[in-house]
């Protein structure tokens, strides 16, 4: 029982970071109907783009009192940056040409981008896996009999602040606004006077961003990464999308904390060789048996 | 027919010409990618499904083979049962996989089946009882031809290659023209309108998907014997992209097209890059650009998709359409005549 609440927290966190990813799939595919295949590559790109303001900050180890606090919110609003950066970029020169085509081209272009994301970061950072410094001191939580480690609380907590920021983004300002009509209806939004290319570049920007910060996190969490960490992390978190039902950003988190725990649940009842194959063969079944997801509503087909 | 023949016979005699060794055993493998580019031609050029995982159809016929045909098992049934065998198999997981995804949406489809050629190799990985896991399955029976031994020389399986390419490009143009044929292409234009034309869509894309596997199990045949060996790490992500890319480059659905394609990206990957790279070591310039591949495959299928989304050599129906009116809406463009007008 205790083995099975201790995954359970692994879970957890494990799905915090697949939730920050999540939700950089799920509002692209809400506002253009694409699958941003390179939108793993640019979440293994936040950690390098972390492991690099680190460097530069002369961090390589465990940091404590206010300083710590400090070099967080700078190393990840950095990643965040560079990350929101790069996405819109990739925006710009890899799908904006194919908004009117047929939605095989984008997806095309954006296997491409994946992949010359992969090496340009396989050139960066060389082929093995990098260390990342174990930022976080580690006195551990123990809530009776699981523990639970300091990083994993900052998991948690800043995918469900990020979500709530996002929340109140767009349901509550003008640009989420803007994004919401586009999502629905890029004509009749552009009739109303919204900038569509803004409006679709700022999808990305914050998508990216989150992307980012999942990045900066997940090198905190696991120590290490590598240039192809991004291919399994972003299949699984848009597995967690879809889950969730795509283009809900509710959804989105709920499908990254559940599919955390499926993994975690895996590994442990089973053995971690087969989480991948267990995490795809649920997408698999949910795009089969309920494509609109757990709280997506389904539309018809648009003709 | 005439530029056909003539390409054929060059292909006989390409390796006479040149007599190395080297050379001969890139035409082989070359030629075994040709045979996938023809399969999944079927499966994205004809019948518009993106399939990004079809490596994992040739890792199907790769690993039936050396299961049937390897001490694994002591089973050694002959090369050229198998290669009916393998296909078989090949295509019954094709339709395996199809039958419950053929109804999603044209990128979900694409995801299903990514996610399938994920799990496939990883299965193969972690059966290693059946399997022989990371090492896969060694010393595998090589085609006996009327009591000749294929050998370890890549020149008969070169040839056999061709053959079976011959027979791949024989089964795909008459496809290709035939009712089925038609039936795809009316589905890949618009899938709705088809339906309404009484066209079983289902049954139509299923025969896509088993036919297209099939191509891969008859590679996967010839790709594992002449290596005499299959491993988990053969059938990744990387190698479905690279067919893909054969496809974007050269132009889906035109088979010279797929062809040709298939051979610059071989010809990239195995000749010019190192043979750059060697020049660049020779003036003291330490890149090793046979690491680039991936960026490569990745830069084509950006530049081709923005730029010349109908390929390298698009079929004569393709170019027409393209330069036929330049008012064409957007629901009208297919995937090949994607830039927007």
């Amino acid at each position: 029982m205790d083995v099975f609440l201790q995954q359970l927290v692994n879970g957890i966190s494990l799905g915090g970071i697949y939730a920050l990813i999540a939700l950089g799939y799920t509002m692209v595919y809400g506002i253009i109907e694409l699958i941003n295949f390179a939108h793993g590559d640019v979440y293994t790109l936040g950690t390098f783009f972390s492991l690099a303001i680190l460097t530069l900050l002369g961090v390589t180890g465990v940091v404590t009192g206010p300083l710590l606090i400090v070099i967080v919110v700078v190393t990840m609003l950095g990643a965040m940056i560079a990350c929101g950066l790069v996405g819109v970029v990739i925006e710009r020169l890899a799908y904006r040409r194919l908004r009117n085509a047929p939605r095989l081209a984008p997806l095309i272009t954006a296997i491409g981008m994946s992949f010359i994301l992969e090496n340009v970061m396989q050139y960066w950072r060389g082929p093995s896996p990098v260390p990342f410094p174990d930022l976080i001191p580690n006195p551990d939580v123990h809530l009776g009999i699981v523990t639970v480690a300091t990083k994993q609380i900052l998991v948690v907590v800043l995918a469900v602040v990020m979500m709530l920021v996002l929340q109140v983004f767009i349901y509550r300002t003008r640009l989420g606004k803007a994004m919401r009509a586009t999502a629905q209806d890029r004509d009749a939004a552009q009739l109303m006077g919204i900038d569509i290319n803004t409006t679709i570049a700022l999808t990305f920007l914050i998508g990216s961003a989150l992307a980012g910060a999942a990045g900066f996190v997940s090198g905190v969490y696991y120590g290490s990464t590598w240039f192809f960490n991004g291919f399994a992390a972003g299949l699984k978190a848009f597995t967690a999308a879809v889950l969730g039902g795509i283009g809900n950003l509710a959804g989105a988190m709920l499908g990254g904390f559940l599919i955390g725990l499926i993994e975690a649940m895996t590994t442990q009842l089973i053995s971690d060789q087969w989480s991948n194959v267990v995490v795809f063969s649920v997408l698999v079944l949910v795009l089969i048996f309920r494509p609109s997801g757990l709280l997506g509503e389904s539309l018809p087909a648009k003709v | 027919m005439r530029k056909a023949a003539a390409s054929f016979v060059a292909a006989i005699v390409l390796p006479l010409v040149f007599r190395n060794d080297g050379f001969t055993n890139f035409l082989a493998d070359a030629g075994a990618f040709v045979l996938l580019a023809l399969g999944l031609n079927i499966v994205v050029g004809f019948a518009g499904l993106l399939d990004l995982g079809y490596a994992a159809f040739f890792a199907i016929g790769s690993y039936a083979f050396a299961m049937l045909a390897s001490p694994q098992f002591g089973i050694h049934i002959p090369f050229w049962v198998l290669l009916f065998v393998a296909s078989g198999i090949a295509a019954l997981f094709g339709i395996i996989l199809g039958a419950p995804t053929l109804r999603l949406r044209g990128d979900y489809l694409a995801i299903v089946t990514l996610g399938f050629g994920e799990i496939v190799p990883q299965t193969f990985l972690n059966l290693s009882d059946w399997t022989g896991g990371p090492n896969g399955i060694g010393s595998l029976d090589q085609p006996v031809f009327f009591g000749l031994k294929f050998g370890f020389n890549a020149l008969p399986y070169y040839y056999l290659i061709l053959a079976l390419i011959a027979v791949a490009i024989l089964i795909a143009t008459n496809l290709r023209e035939s009712r089925l044929g038609r039936a795809w292409m009316a589905i890949r234009e618009d899938e709705l309108a088809a339906a309404h034309m009484g066209i079983n869509t289902t049954t139509t894309k299923l025969a896509a998907f088993a036919i297209g596997a099939s191509f891969s199990g008859l590679a996967g045949c010839a790709y594992a014997s002449k290596l005499q060996l299959v491993s988990p790490d053969q059938f990744g992500f990387n190698v479905s992209v690279a067919v893909l890319s054969m496809l974007v480059l050269g132009g889906m659905g035109n088979i010279p097209g797929v062809i040709v394609g298939s051979l610059v990206i071989s010809s990239l990957d195995r000749l010019i890059l190192p043979q750059l790279t060697n020049l660049l070591h020779a003036i003291h310039v330490q890149v090793d650009l046979t690491n680039s591949r991936f960026l490569i495959y990745g830069v084509i299928l950006v530049l081709t998709m923005l730029f010349r989304p109908e390929g390298l050599i698009p079929s004569r129906q393709r170019k027409a359409e393209l330069h036929a009116d330049a008012d064409v809406t957007s629901a009208e463009q297919t995937l090949y005549t994607g830039a927007p007008s």
